[in-house]
């Protein structure tokens, strides 16, 4: 469903990716992990169009999708949430998901303006849906707070939210569990499992190892900007590369 | 000091104050959806009430189709602008985009001046100037029309940001720009919108203004900068504090003029505009970073 093939990103003489190829299935949980400095924000941030890559392509369904930039990456069911999320703080909870379903907004600019009847169903058709993702990450009960005033964990719901309620087909989440308690974390993980039941396919990047082993169906490993291995997780974890590229190599 | 001399000063300073305000907003719609302070805004103003005019007496149409043939100009005005200065700058830097818009100023003030001549013009009164007494003062039926079209033009801004998808779409783009695109929103057809709104907001300021204090190619500068006075005021906001910035600078001009000297009319304006960056730069009722489009 996603594949990447022969991606390089060198940022001046600083080569952050060299050669990464994988594939992804459709309907997996698929986590991205390595050491620090290993390429994994990078690799996302040219999956989902925020960095052109030097070379290599990114095909999504048979389609190369290869340096689009992310609004229309979006539209075509690829979406994306943040390790620092990123929310429209002025606005309010439910206002940050309507306008994760603005792309499926159909009625124009000035149909909207003018209130015509069509849109106004368009804008309750909008609400509802916004308020059964909010249901469906648990934030409901905050839907009218301001997004700027949420405690973080219930932020990162809300982005959640927000990218599930553009309709993607694959979904890429960078560190979901960061700055997240334990308790919020294994809550994390059964909203990634309804995600992948949802039918939609999930991409995370994750240093919570504990996360990644329980809930990934197939783990890709970086280092140093190179693909170092991929298998299904308990593989991961007998890899005697892995280990060394985490724990340093005594050789 | 005679009380209806004071309500007289006051009244004429809010319909002044009002226009100002249209054009604050129109500052604060651009800024807040790409970061620029877009000081070709002024033009937008003056060319409404040119183009007026043009469809007026060279093309001869009654006023009440001349107004939207000017407005739906200067909004094509605004629009290309923005297509062919604004959007093929690749990694536009703040002073980048600032000297662009002041350059696009002069351009379109230079061809206006080229076009229609060095004159000031008038533009007849929507309805008439048989004044109305209000109290000891008196008004003209023009200061009611730019009254009620202001209203009517910031309650329309109001309902389109807080309640129709695009509107909001465009709130967003102000909070963060990145989160937008990633959740699809086209962010640079965003920055087309606005300055298609302010635009049509501005020259709609520059027409109901032009019967009171005449129009020519360059009332665009000073009317740009009081505008950009009142969102300075309003700290940038598009709704409620920048229509109050706007009228207390209307009002302040006004009674500047008439107490102290009307040479300082101008010199009020720009008075306050130091003093607020001087001592709030957040604006007048900023909560520092507050309620932005």
């Amino acid at each position: 469903m996603l594949e990447v093939s022969g991606i390089t990103q060198i940022f001046g003489g600083v080569t952050a990716l060299e050669d990464v190829s994988f594939s992804i299935r459709k309907g997996d949980i698929t986590g991205v992990i390595g050491p620090n400095g290993a390429g994994k924000t990078t690799l996302f941030n040219i999956i989902t169009g925020i960095y052109t890559q030097t070379a290599g392509r990114v095909v999504l369904n048979d389609t190369d999708v290869s340096g689009l930039p992310p609004e229309k990456l979006v539209r075509l069911g690829l979406v994306r949430t943040f390790q620092n999320i990123e929310l429209f703080g002025g606005m309010s909870v439910l206002e940050n998901v309507m306008v994760g379903l603005h792309t499926r907004s159909s009625s124009g600019l000035l149909a909207c303006s003018l209130r015509m009847p069509w849109s106004r169903r368009e804008e309750v058709r909008i609400r509802s849906g916004a308020l059964k993702w909010l249901e469906f990450t648990g934030i409901a009960d905050l839907a009218g707070v301001t997004a700027a005033n949420l405690p973080f964990g219930k932020g990162r719901m809300l982005e959640i939210a927000r990218a599930l309620a553009a309709e993607p087909v694959i979904i890429l989440m960078d560190e979901p569990a960061a700055g997240l308690n334990s308790q919020e974390t294994l809550g994390l993980a059964q909203l990634i499992r309804r995600i992948r039941d949802l039918g939609i396919t999930v991409v995370l990047v994750e240093h919570d190892m504990e996360l990644v082993m329980d809930i990934c169906d197939r783990i890709v490993v970086l280092n140093l900007g190179r693909k170092l291995t991929e298998g299904i997780p308990c593989e991961i974890q007998e890899n005697h590369e892995v280990i060394a590229a985490y724990l340093g190599d005594d050789d | 000091m005679q009380f209806d001399q004071l309500l007289q000063y006051t009244l004429s300073g809010l319909s002044t104050g009002a226009i100002y305000a249209l054009i604050g907003i129109g500052f604060s719609i651009i800024y807040n959806a790409t970061g620029i302070i877009n000081f070709a805004q002024g033009e937008f103003v003056m060319l409404g009430g040119m183009l007026t005019l043009f469809f007026l007496e060279t093309l001869k149409l009654p006023l009440w189709a001349a107004i939207p043939c000017a407005v739906a100009a200067s909004t094509a005005a605004g629009m290309l602008f923005e297509r062919l200065a604004i959007r093929p700058l690749r990694r536009p830097t703040p002073i980048n985009l600032v000297i662009i818009t002041i350059g696009g100023s002069i351009l379109i003030r230079g061809l206006a001046m080229l076009l229609w001549g060095k004159d000031t013009h008038s533009i007849p009164s929507f309805s008439g100037d048989d004044p109305i007494a209000v109290g000891g003062a008196t008004i003209l039926p023009q200061h009611l029309w730019i009254m009620g079209i202001t209203l009517l033009i910031v309650a329309a801004n109001k309902f389109y940001f807080y309640h129709t998808i695009s509107g909001k779409a465009m709130r967003a783009c102000s909070y963060n720009r990145r989160a937008a695109g990633l959740v699809g929103i086209d962010v640079r057809r965003m920055v087309l919108f606005s300055f298609i709104i302010s635009s049509a907001m501005g020259s709609v300021a520059g027409i109901i203004v032009a019967p009171l204090t005449m129009t020519a190619y360059d009332v665009g500068v000073m009317l740009g900068l009081k505008g950009f006075c009142a969102a300075i005021i309003g700290g940038m906001s598009s709704g409620g504090a920048t229509v109050v910035g706007g009228l207390l600078l209307g009002v302040l001009e006004s009674l500047g003029a008439g107490l102290i000297s009307s040479g300082y009319k101008d010199a009020i304006a720009f008075i306050v505009l130091l003093l607020i960056l001087f001592v709030r730069p957040q604006g007048l009722f900023g909560k520092a970073q507050s309620e932005r489009v």
